[in-house]
């Protein structure tokens, strides 16, 4: 691929401790808000609604007084492919080339003026992280000032999903090229709307390659095993398809960990 | 005997045939004559039509609030940046608001008539000039300025032309279909390029960075 133009590369990702996790849906509010998501006049069908981050809940399905609850948020998982190549299963699929991959910076994007609605990416993704725009956005009355203009608005019959707030990583390199060091974006100059919104700190944001970011002190990956993560606690969700997500884990409790991949019988304890 | 009839009689009697068959040809030739006739003429219509009527329908004119003399502010001060200047944060502030003509226009400074309407209409009444931007990109497009003036170091003028000598401004014109301005696609309805600021498409911005850095890029790079 000849799109590595810009010198460093950079591996954004994100880890989630789902032990600090509340469920309160902080990071599913400003997800909405910061990246202009449309929402329905009545959004009890939850089967069409938008959500780029989605908090999931799960239980351990023990009776009282043994039953655990774990609540999972869930953006995109920005998938590398199998190898890290950058065949991600939304872009292998996508025939428009409405999505590729961004090898400086490992997102995933989608061109929402590009896309056609064929809806492909949302079958091939194993995560659901993928929306359809089954109407055009309408908002109320004077809520039209209060939408970001750095995000562009989608219109209806296109595919929509978390872009890890990627305008907020073109405004932190516009500022670093005014200051003349174009490679070189501090931690704390990008981070997603989720991240920063998270009351309990659950959501960790950075550059999984730079050793110095709290991401990769946190699940330590592994990159001779496309950034498998070495601590025993972290875990990426569906890690046996190979789609090697940048979005990690993390949890003390083993029936959490279990919970993110589909293990056979006794599978799980030879794993561990 | 029917016509029909007679033609092929004579056609299959040798001595006959070259008399009758040019007499054919003369009748065919005149009718084929009046063919291509027509169709020049009518593709000279639709030619002329799609390439010089169409532009006209599809672009509307607007003028804008009042003029402005790029030329004479330039001689004033010292280039694009007094005016079109970077903001701390590394954006771009784009076409200037009145509090930063104030800075000079605090009174008025000459006698045109153009700063008259600014003074009175906008300055006095407190409201931002509504200007319409030549080169205003659609707003799923993201662009850097810094990163081509400041990290590439490149010149105004490569992409927006010599507009700085410019002393009155052009009208505005608008695409009605899609809302764009003219400039995006280029004044050129054959898109015919000869300048690097001709045009503003998609295509112009990735020929300049396969050409400068060996690669179109992602789509995030310009989108967002």
């Amino acid at each position: 691929m000849t799109q590595d133009n810009h010198g460093k590369h950079y591996k954004f990702g994100m880890v989630i401790d789902l032990d600090k996790c509340t469920g309160c849906g902080s990071c599913m509010v400003a997800c909405m808000s910061e990246n202009n998501v449309p929402f329905k006049e009545d959004e009890t069908n939850k089967k069409d609604s938008i959500n780029w981050m989605k908090v999931f809940k799960l239980t351990n399905g023990k009776p009282f007084p043994n039953t655990d609850v774990c609540y999972m948020p869930r953006p995109c998982m920005q998938c590398g492919g199998k190898g890290e190549h950058g065949h991600s299963p939304c872009i292998s699929v996508c025939p428009a080339t409405a999505t590729d991959y961004g090898y400086d910076t490992g997102i995933v994007s989608q061109i929402y003026t590009r896309c056609f609605g064929c809806r492909y990416c949302m079958g091939a993704c194993p995560y659901h992280a993928r929306y359809f725009n089954w109407w055009d956005p309408k908002w109320p009355d004077g809520m039209e000032s209060y939408l970001s203009p750095n995000v562009s608005p989608r219109m209806r019959g296109v595919v929509e999903k978390c872009s890890f707030c990627y305008h907020r990583y073109q405004i932190a390199r516009d500022k670093a090229y005014y200051e003349e060091r174009r490679d070189t974006i501090e931690e704390g100059e990008y981070q997603t709307a989720c991240t920063q919104a998270c009351p309990a700190g659950a959501i960790t944001f950075g550059d999984l390659n730079n050793p110095e970011h709290e991401v990769y002190k946190l699940v330590k990956p592994d990159p001779h095993q496309c950034g498998k993560p070495r601590n025993p606690k972290a875990f990426r969700l569906l890690e046996r398809l190979q789609t090697n997500p940048k979005v990690y884990y993390i949890s003390e409790r083993e029936w959490v960990r279990k919970a993110g991949d589909n293990y056979r019988d006794g599978e799980w304890e030879k794993k561990a | 005997m029917s016509e029909l009839k007679k033609k092929t009689e004579n056609g299959s009697v040798d001595g006959a045939e070259d008399a009758t068959s040019n007499e054919q040809k003369a009748g065919g030739d005149s009718g084929v004559g009046m063919g291509v006739l027509f169709f020049i003429a009518a593709f000279a219509v639709c030619f002329l039509s799609g390439w010089l009527l169409f532009p006209s329908l599809l672009y509307s004119k607007k003028e804008q609030p009042f003029n402005f003399n790029h030329a004479l502010h330039v001689e004033q001060t010292s280039g694009c940046e007094s005016c079109h200047y970077f903001r701390e944060d590394g954006s771009f502030a784009g076409v200037p608001k009145n509090s930063s003509c104030m800075e000079c226009h605090e009174s008025q400074l000459g006698d045109t008539k153009d700063e008259e309407i600014f003074m009175t209409e906008y300055v006095e009444k407190g409201i931002e000039v509504p200007w319409y931007i030549y080169s205003k990109q659609p707003d799923c497009v993201f662009f850097s300025h810094s990163a081509h003036v400041v990290g590439a170091k490149m010149d105004c003028v490569t992409c927006h032309g010599h507009i700085g000598e410019s002393e009155s401004l052009k009208p505005y014109q608008e695409n009605r279909i899609t809302g764009y301005s003219r400039d995006i696609w280029g004044e050129s309805i054959w898109g015919i390029k000869k300048n690097p600021w001709d045009r503003m498409k998609m295509d112009d911005c990735a020929q300049c960075h396969q050409e400068e850095t060996g690669s179109k890029g992602a789509c995030f790079q310009c989108h967002k």
